[in-house]
């Protein structure tokens, strides 16, 4: 029974499988890349990327209809527009990221309404939103898994400074030029691994894979590399929970995901070993030393 | 060839002088103390000494130096204390210049690592998350990285305020250290107790230079005056600097 319940849809179905493979290869690039946007204090800056990327979707969308490729085009383009744009805005003038950001991210949210609202049926704007990962074809997998590919490689080489930059911003600007280089380097990472999310979690929960498995993480350890193993192990685990809960229960895959991750997130905060409520609450007797 | 070289330096912000037509120069291995009350442009100078400001009249010539040769320690360092990391790991990224992005960190790196933090009395503390650390101790971490950028000009920006006399006694026996092994170091310092006995070349800055020279003649009474009374005002509608007016009628 249990069998039947966990495995059996995976070994029947092909589009199961592919589902499978494309949640796991989104887990291993989209995590770590959350656990920095979380320690840099920019999770919400992944929010709202995640809707800077819909004009750019909507003009692919325009251009050739429910074509993943035009779209992942389209959305990669406009994320780096407003990514390096408001990177630029706010390293030369002083204002703040976030602020900037904003400015950039509302104006492409509205571009991408009025394309959208010009052409196109309440389906295809469903699927734009909320994403289909079951209806993964292999070329769209064979795209997921390059981009999660490059991501690794991308995040293996600006890792040192990035971390840096992270603890100590002054000191690497002392050091070395590499600091502004890997941030947008990694914002660029950010943009790819929101638009690979797009197809299976769509435009609005695709930052969902990559933020809460970094929030769940930090409950857990006080280590940068044992954060990011933890992120990538729980993001596997609710994309395959979440399958299995879709399949089972005929919620729509995407939300099924974000939402057994939810349910992981809660139980960290209540149970987590650092910092979580519980241990909060009865912290034992304070020690010698 | 002196380790640094200010040519009629004015150093600001928003075209607002902090430190106004600075000249002379740092003699390698100097072991320089640079006083001034608040607001007399102490970090702003040593900002620019390290490149992260640029001057806004004149220049600041370092020799032979790369900039790449200066360790920089500021006041308030802007460290996110609540980021993952370990104070062994913290300490290793003053190694940058010889790791870079992908050098591996071998058998001799980690020995100097342990050894620099060991030279700040913090043995056993390699583990440990840098959030955890105190104030005294974030500084000895801090010093510690300095120790293994192994820098020939050391730029320290009020290294001891807020630090117990146990740390700071430590602490200043590392500086003496590195002035022994041939650096150049300066320090903007308060304690003039300190400056007296322990720095032998000292900068009185208000705003501009107002003594620079063996401490012992430099630091007198009619010196520290000046410097007090120095202005503190930022005066939006100041005119065009005339002391630049004045030099180019001349020319």
């Amino acid at each position: 029974m249990f069998y039947d319940a966990l495995i059996g849809p995976f070994t029947e179905f092909e589009f199961m499988r592919r589902a499978l493979a494309a949640v796991i290869a989104l887990s291993l690039a989209g995590a770590p890349i959350g656990v920095f946007l979380m320690l840099r204090r920019m999770s919400l800056v992944g929010d709202a990327m995640a809707h800077a990327i819909l004009p750019g979707a909507a003009v692919g969308f325009l251009l050739s209809g429910l074509n993943l490729f035009a779209m992942t085009a389209g959305g990669l383009i406009a994320g780096f527009a407003v990514a390096i744009l408001a990177g630029v805005v706010s390293r030369s003038t002083g204002l703040k990221e976030d602020a900037s950001l904003a400015t950039f991210y509302l104006a492409s949210l509205a571009l991408g309404v009025t394309i959208v609202s010009i052409k196109g049926t309440n389906i295809d704007l469903l699927h734009v939103l909320f994403g289909n990962i079951l209806a993964m074809d292999d070329q769209t997998l064979l795209v997921v898994a390059f981009n999660a590919t490059v991501t690794l490689l991308v995040l293996a080489v600006i890792y040192r400074p990035l971390v840096i930059e992270s603890v100590d911003p002054l000191f690497l600007r002392t050091v070395s030029r590499a600091g502004g280089p890997a941030h947008l380097a990694f914002l660029a990472l950010v943009v790819v691994n929101l638009v690979n999310g797009f197809q299976a979690l769509g435009t609005l929960l695709a930052v969902g894979l990559m933020i809460l498995p970094a929030g769940i993480a930090r409950f857990w350890s006080r280590d940068l590399t044992a954060m990011i193993c933890i992120a990538v192990i729980v993001a596997a685990v609710s994309g395959y929970a979440g399958l299995v809960l879709s399949f089972q229960t005929r919620v729509p895959s995407g939300p099924a995901i974000i939402l057994v991750a939810s349910g992981l997130y809660i139980v960290s905060v209540l149970f987590g070993r650092v910092g979580g409520v519980i241990r909060q609450l009865f912290p034992g007797r304070h020690l010698e030393a | 060839m002196a380790a640094l070289h200010f040519h009629n330096v004015t150093l600001g912000y928003d075209r607002h002088p902090a430190v106004h037509h600075l000249n002379g120069e740092v003699a390698p291995g100097a072991l320089v103390a640079v006083i001034g009350p608040n607001g007399a442009g102490k970090s702003t100078l040593l900002r620019g000494i390290v490149g992260i400001l640029k001057p806004l009249d004149g220049s600041i010539h370092l020799g032979e130096l790369d900039s790449r040769d200066i360790a920089y320690l500021p006041q308030s360092a802007e460290i996110d204390r609540s980021f993952p990391i370990s104070v062994f790991d913290f300490v290793a990224t003053g190694l940058w210049r010889a790791t870079g992005l992908f050098g591996g960190i071998g058998k001799a790196a980690r020995d100097k690592i342990l050894h620099a933090i060991a030279g700040v009395g913090l043995n056993g503390f390699e583990n440990r998350p840098i959030g955890t650390l105190s104030g005294g101790q974030t500084q000895r971490v801090l010093f510690a990285r300095v120790l293994l950028q192994d820098a020939s000009l050391i730029v320290l920006d009020e290294p001891f305020n807020a630090i117990d006399s146990k740390t700071t006694i430590d602490l200043l026996a590392l500086v003496k250290h590195w002035h022994g092994e041939g650096r150049t170091v300066l320090a903007a310092l308060h304690d003039l107790d300190m400056v007296r006995t322990h720095f032998s070349e000292t900068l009185v800055l208000a705003r501009g230079p107002v003594a620079w020279g063996p401490t012992a003649e430099v630091l007198t009474p009619e010196n520290l005056m000046v410097a007090m009374r120095m202005c503190e005002a930022f005066d939006d509608s100041a005119a065009a600097c005339a002391a630049d007016d004045a030099r180019s009628r001349a020319a």
